[in-house]
């Protein structure tokens, strides 16, 4: 530190000390400049940089063409919404396996509403989809709050159990362009200063779950309940309602990717949303949210959704045969994982330094 | 209540309150009055009841029976929230922090200071926090997270956390129990000032010197009952004392005197940092050495060592006279130790398996045929060790969850001996258990040493080490400060030994300090 000290005391203490034991003497610039540099969300975001640069190098058309910028932006918004609904949920220590089969529940709701109600209005069915995705959630909390079972049991359950329903209520029917109207599939090309309209949505989405879980009450309280569920309850907080809650976005998001995804490809089989709840799980613990919950951000959940899709469009461009697609994902979890744990034991370790030292 | 007048209203008033879990009563008849700007201790051993107490008027717990009044007026909390609406704020043993979260936000989780829009006043918020630091005179960062603060800091999070809620009664549950001499004295100068305030307070603590340092009255509990309330400036630390252990060993414990053999295990200066310092004893063949002392003293800390289960930094066991490698509950095992730990759900049984199943778990190794373990053969290991132990279970193939407690613990106590074990260590024997089994139980350890088995009892009720054990060693935060033979063991040397704390304030307690006892000579 160039500047003096104020105080005489501890002023040889390197930053990161003064930092563990005393009020911070650091301006507020540099104490935010701090917090962004040992922040998870911008080293993934560095490698999705350099996954982008390394693609592009090989084949400028994967940025720099007007294709490719859309499906650059496009392709993730499905995944991110469900990330932003995963990591609300995860970070209450808690984890939501279902949302595959409700984004596949509301995609066929999505044409269903087209065919049988002829001329519904676009913005009707979109509130439709998110509806029924939060009733379908809000079944998913009562359970997990109520009976007292382990979530990741509960939405296994629910998992199949919502696509048996949606199985039966289709039966062998599937949702074609030719059910949908030309408007509702024009969102898909719609965009505004070149931003696909259905990634401004899913990036509005990420704003207000973002906001709302950085600066209200309810948000910090998600965050008390999965660092420690029990001094939660003996402060007082209403845990079980705040659970719900959580499942009931989880599932009012996993409700508006359903309608997203008709409207992206304009087909809805009966294997839609397959593997998405594992999916989302991942980019949430890529981007840096506690599996046992009560750390992490929805933005690195974001940009993990991001990584994902975009290493899946770029690894084909690289050279890299489709066997090993899946692989480099697992290395991603895997890594990240393993860079959790080893952060972790190295903070302990400061910490218990620093407090040998005071 | 002749000791309060007429005219002030009590802010905290219970009245013969009742709670039991199960069969297990836990409050017979809790009875406390507490007046506004008054500090108001309440003393009494391990299980008397008082953190019982603590939970109810937190809403913790919702009583059985029995009248709860806050300033005169009768309230019935479903939930912590309702008790803090109420200005009711508890300090708890333990603390309860988020370890994710700043410590400024653990201070104001749930009532953090709102600014335009509802959105969280952060700036606000970290400044009342510096304030409050400043207050309690400690230096920490108002960011920094509450993962890898010391207990004593947690402490400290805690009491500024009750502080910020305003509150017009504060339960302090043994808050000074991990800080040091300086710490301690802030936090009473902070009480002082509340009390001046016209708060309430309440004072629960082991330490004698701080009840008469701080507090103005005395509330004395034993075995989940009221017994007496008396200004301090009125008492002494020996009256409360034998008001709190006052009662007789009941014959309830069978002990059957023993022929000592040689010295099984051997422990030379164990320490663990933080943990425990220094720790040396012996236990020989036959003998029943008690290990008492109170809740956090660190005496399961001190078994677990010897088992294996924790790492310590210094110091070596030796099992009849082999050295025991640190840190292998397999290696213990071997050697000859069985552990039947404190929280027997959760640590020494398959709960949701057979009786059999739990007896045969441990020599598995030398049941199998081939690799493979056959529901025959751990019937046949286990059948004889049920019916010596008396293990009252229909079959042996029923599962434990659905015996009493103290089945259950025989049920573990025969998993080890399947492994003829040479020391038997038993964390809280009868925890949980109902009167008339306790007495099963204890006439089995008994018969245990009267075979030649070592035994290590810890205990947090008195009267049952005082009536089992041949030999006593008293813990207190982390050192042993009393090696005790039988006749010496009275309650009153116990829990003089067990309050006094080496580390600082020793000179409030010196006139007090038990006949030094030489630790190896005691026991022959």
């Amino acid at each position: 530190m160039s500047q003096p000290l104020r105080h005489d005391e501890g002023a040889e203490a390197s930053t990161s000390e003064a930092l563990l034991v005393e009020p911070s003497r650091l301006s507020r610039g540099r104490r935010v400049l701090g917090v962004v540099l040992r922040s998870r969300e911008l080293s993934i975001f560095l490698v999705l940089v350099a996954v982008v640069v390394a693609a592009t190098a090989r084949n400028s058309g994967f940025l720099f063409s007007a294709d490719g910028w859309r499906n650059f932006l496009l392709n993730p918004s499905i995944l991110l919404l469900l990330a932003v609904g995963q990591a609300t949920v995860i970070i209450t220590r808690n984890v939501d396996l279902s949302v595959g089969s409700v984004m596949a529940l509301t995609a066929y709701l999505t044409g269903r509403l087209f065919i049988d109600v002829p001329g519904i209005p676009v913005v009707v069915v979109f509130a439709a989809g998110l509806a029924a995705g939060a009733l379908l959630g809000l079944v998913n909390g009562v359970l997990v709050s109520l009976a007292r079972v382990p979530s990741l049991v509960i939405t296994l359950g629910t998992l199949y159990a919502y696509r048996g329903i949606m199985l039966t209520w289709a039966g062998s029917e599937r949702i074609n362009a030719g059910d949908l109207p030309a408007g509702f599939l024009a969102l898909a090309n719609r965009s505004v200063l070149t931003v696909p309209v259905l990634t401004l949505v899913a990036l509005a989405v990420l704003a207000v779950v973002g906001y709302y879980l950085y600066t209200a009450r309810g948000g910090r309280e998600l965050y008390a309940i999965g660092s420690d569920p029990d001094a939660a309850l003996l402060y007082g907080l209403g845990v079980r309602r705040r659970v719900m809650a959580a499942f009931v976005l989880s599932g009012a998001l996993a409700g508006l990717a359903g309608v997203v995804y008709t409207a992206r490809y304009g087909t809805v089989s009966s294997s839609v949303g397959s593997g998405f709840e594992l999916q989302a799980v991942a980019a949430v613990v890529i981007g840096g949210v506690a599996i046992f919950g009560g750390s992490g951000t929805v933005w690195g959940a974001a940009i993990g959704a991001f990584l994902l899709v975009t290493i899946n469009r770029a690894l084909p461009s690289l050279g890299i045969a489709d066997f090993w697609q899946r692989a480099v994902w697992g290395a991603l979890i895997l890594g990240a994982i393993v860079l959790d744990r080893v952060l972790a034991a190295r903070q302990a370790r400061r910490l218990v330094r620093a407090r040998d030292v005071a | 209540m002749a000791e309060h007048p007429a005219d002030v209203v009590p802010t905290l008033e219970l009245r013969g309150v009742r709670k039991a879990f199960g069969p297990v009563v836990a409050l017979r008849s809790g009875t406390l009055v507490v007046a506004p700007g008054s500090i108001h201790a309440l003393v009494g051993e391990n299980g008397a009841g008082k953190s019982t107490l603590v939970k109810i008027v937190a809403g913790v717990y919702r009583r059985d029976g029995g009248e709860l009044l806050l300033d005169g007026r009768p309230v019935d909390f479903g939930s912590t929230a309702e008790s803090k609406a109420h200005g009711v704020a508890v300090i708890y043993q333990e603390p309860t922090l988020f370890p994710d979260l700043s410590v400024t936000e653990n201070i104001f989780m749930g009532r953090h200071p709102l600014g335009a829009l509802r959105r969280i006043d952060r700036a606000a918020m970290y400044a009342e926090a510096a304030r409050l630091f400043e207050r309690l005179g400690v230096r920490i960062d108002p960011r920094r997270k509450a993962e890898g603060l010391s207990i004593a800091d947690q402490q400290i999070i805690e009491i500024a956390k009750a502080i910020s809620l305003d509150a017009r009664l504060l339960i302090m549950d043994e808050p000074t129990a991990a800080l040091s001499g300086v710490e301690v004295e802030r936090l009473f100068a902070v009480a002082r000032s509340l009390r001046d305030e016209g708060r309430a307070l309440v004072f629960i603590s082991h330490r004698f010197d701080e009840v008469f340092a701080l507090c103005d009255t005395v509330t004395v509990m034993r075995d989940g009952e009221y017994v007496a309330t008396h200004p301090t400036a009125s008492t002494s630390v020996d009256r409360i004392v034998a008001a709190m252990v006052g009662r007789d060993v009941a014959e309830l414990f069978p002990k059957t005197p023993a022929a000592l053999g040689d010295p099984v295990l051997e422990v030379q200066g164990l320490t663990s940092a933080g943990v425990f310092q220094d720790v040396s004893f012996t236990v020989r063949a036959g003998e029943i050495v008690g290990l008492a002392g109170l809740v956090g003293a660190g005496r399961s800390e001190i078994a677990r060592a010897v088992f294996g289960v924790d790492r310590y930094d210094a110091g070596s066991v030796r099992l009849a006279g082999k050295p025991v490698p640190p840190g292998s509950p397999r290696a213990a095992i071997e050697a000859g130790m069985a552990f039947v730990p404190e929280d027997r759900r959760r640590q020494g049984l398959v709960i949701d398996a057979s009786v059999s199943r739990n007896v045969a778990g441990v020599i598995r190794g030398s049941l199998a045929r081939l690799g493979l373990l056959t529901a025959r053969a751990e019937n046949a290991a286990a059948a004889p060790w049920a019916s010596r132990l008396e293990v009252k279970t229909g079959a042996l193939d029923m599962h434990a969850t659905t015996m009493s407690g103290g089945n259950q613990q025989k049920v573990v106590i025969a998993k080890w001996l399947a492994t003829e074990p040479r020391l038997l260590i038993i964390d809280e024997p009868t925890r949980g258990i109902d009167v008339g089994t306790k007495a099963e139980v204890h006439r089995l350890l008994s018969e245990l040493a009267g075979r030649g088995i070592a035994i290590l009892m810890i205990s947090s009720e008195l009267p049952e080490v005082l009536g089992m054990a041949d030999r006593v060693l008293v813990v207190a935060e982390g050192r042993i400060t009393a090696d005790l033979a039988r006749e010496e063991a009275t309650p009153e040397a116990v829990m003089l030994a067990a309050t006094q704390h080496p580390g600082h304030h020793a000179a409030g307690l010196q006139g007090h300090r038990p006949s030094d006892v030489a630790p190896t000579e005691a026991a022959s």
